[in-house]
């Protein structure tokens, strides 16, 4: 498998499948691990990092059903490659600043990706469509398990996975869902859900992750605490928080299509006419009409598209992908013509 | 929409501070993005977060945690105070004491009660008390592996259970 393959691959997040499509995007468990005595990545020489590197590799190497994982060292890809790999939520914004030693270990289904020498020496992440936690956190144990017969991990029986950050410390284990809440938003209801999601310790944060806005009604959620529960409790916490936020949503989108269903045809059609026939669009304007357009999709409003379709969208006209696609630099307005082409030539049938 | 800071670049980086309460949006493009985000890193990263909860301890800190200094890697606890992320491993040893209710402040709780790494290459080494701890571990994996259908696991956590039993009863016997 090639990078440049990916482009034509539809990522395990956004097959629109597993249970609740409708408002739960996909699921995501990720793993903080660190080498015994070795320094952290905010601290160790350039050896240090690659050596952390090249035993993960060998590790990596041993496992089955990593076997046709690709291993990327970080200095190899240029500005473009890292953007790409982020907006696939492969890895993060962190783990693309030109910094020591970096690498990437890419399953090639991408539901498995593992980041080397990010803030840890890994942060192995598992992701699934839809509402399936306890699957990616089966999938995540068996890696986990795998790659400690070969790995010394950093580990006190008293605080368990010691990592760079205290905050991570104990299990190590951060699970996220990402949540598509129009309704909730529309309604201006989303407020009080967030709050509430915050006195319960967990965190909400934007598409991207960490420092970025929630745009286009989408909304990841996370646990904060990792030490004093174990995996599965903490998993099976915002598992239960998320079905009501799930419920709330469901609800309010009833609501709407039963008291006012002309005001909801009215903001889905426009935003799918404008993507349909827009000349120049911006990314941050495409997101917020593609989440209009899904909505519609939700509730049988909308009739000829499909979620995959939808969610392909969300992604080919994400800036890196667009440059991808076209094979060339874009400049901003480039690709805000191009991205209103690609939408005009995907839409032009349906309607 | 045009960038908050410059007014000349379209804005594409869009960030919510929330002080006090009060919700602020900026809409920056990506070069003042940058430096704004340098600054704000500067100004209240987690670092600093964490250093004002480690602040806490100061009643308890004595003079000693000044010099404290992880053997291993050389950090020191002012450090740690500063930047809010440990060193290495050892660090979490060395400044044990005071990490104790720092891990409590963020976590509610100071005691892991996660899963364990299974070293089997530490296996053959383990004392025996603590092998049987990693037997009971593993046959309830077994357990759970079979209860899951999980079947190729299920036979490769046998063949582990079967390899340590034989040590278990040559220990024994010797």
């Amino acid at each position: 498998m090639k990078l440049n393959d990916l482009i034509n691959h539809t990522s395990e997040w956004l097959k629109g499948s597993g249970p609740y499509p409708d408002i739960v995007i996909s699921s995501r468990i990720r793993l903080a691990r660190n080498l015994n005595n070795i320094p952290f990545p905010h601290r160790m020489n350039k050896r240090q990092a690659q050596e952390i590197a090249e035993m993960v590799e060998k590790a990596v190497k041993e496992i089955d059903f990593l076997k046709n994982a690709i291993f990327i060292g970080l200095q190899e890809l240029d500005a473009l490659d890292k953007q790409f790999l982020i907006e696939r939520h492969l890895m993060s914004y962190e783990h693309a600043r030109p910094d020591n030693y970096r690498a990437l270990v890419l399953e090639e289904n991408e539901i498995i990706s593992i980041m080397v020498n990010e803030e840890d020496h890994l942060r192995m992440q598992v992701m699934q469509s839809g509402l399936n936690l306890f699957e990616a956190l089966n999938i995540m144990n068996r890696i986990d398990d795998a790659l400690a017969q070969h790995l010394d991990f950093a580990f006190s029986t008293e605080w368990g996975y010691l990592t760079s950050c205290p905050t991570n410390t104990g299990t190590g284990l951060r699970g996220s869902v990402m949540l598509h809440l129009p309704a909730l938003v529309m309604t201006r209801q989303i407020n009080r859900i967030l709050s509430a999601i915050a006195k319960l310790s967990f965190t909400t944060r934007g598409l991207y992750g960490e420092g970025t806005q929630a745009t286009g009604n989408f909304f990841q959620v996370s646990n904060q605490v990792s030490l004093g529960h174990n995996e599965e409790e903490i998993i099976s916490n915002i598992n239960a928080l998320i079905k009501q936020v799930v419920e709330q949503e469901e609800q309010t989108r009833q609501n709407l299509l039963s008291h006012q269903r002309s005001m909801l045809e009215d903001k889905i059609w426009r935003s799918f006419g404008i993507l349909k026939n827009a000349f120049i669009i911006s990314s941050e304007e495409t997101i917020e009409l593609l989440s209009m357009v899904r909505l519609g999709v939700d509730l049988k409003i909308i009739n000829k598209i499909d979620r995959p379709l939808i969610n392909r969208l969300f992604l080919i006209t994400q800036p890196a992908h667009l440059q991808k696609l076209e094979n060339k630099r874009l400049s901003s307005q480039e690709r805000d013509v191009k991205r209103a082409e690609i939408l005009r030539q995907y839409l032009k049938d349906i309607g | 929409m045009l960038c908050d800071i410059c007014g000349k670049n379209p804005a594409s980086v869009h960030l919510t501070e929330i002080i006090d309460n009060q919700v602020t949006e900026l809409h920056l493009c990506e070069e003042c993005a940058r430096s704004k985000n340098l600054e704000m890193e500067q100004q209240f990263g987690l670092g600093d977060l964490l250093a004002g909860l480690a602040e806490f301890n100061k009643g308890t800190e004595g003079l000693e945690s000044v010099k404290l200094k992880c053997p291993n890697c050389l950090l020191s606890y002012e450090d740690f105070k500063k930047i809010g992320k440990l060193g290495c491993s050892q660090c979490y040893l060395t400044f044990k004491r005071y990490l104790a209710s720092l891990l409590k402040k963020i976590h509610g709780s100071n005691r892991h009660v996660g899963k364990a790494p299974v070293k089997l290459a530490r296996l053959s080494s383990a004392n025996s008390s603590n092998r049987k701890a990693i037997l009971e571990e593993l046959r309830q994996k077994l357990h759970k592996a079979v209860e899951a259908e999980a079947f190729e696991e299920a036979a490769r956590i046998r063949d582990k259970i079967r390899e340590l039993e034989k040590k278990e009863n040559k220990n024994e016997t010797e």
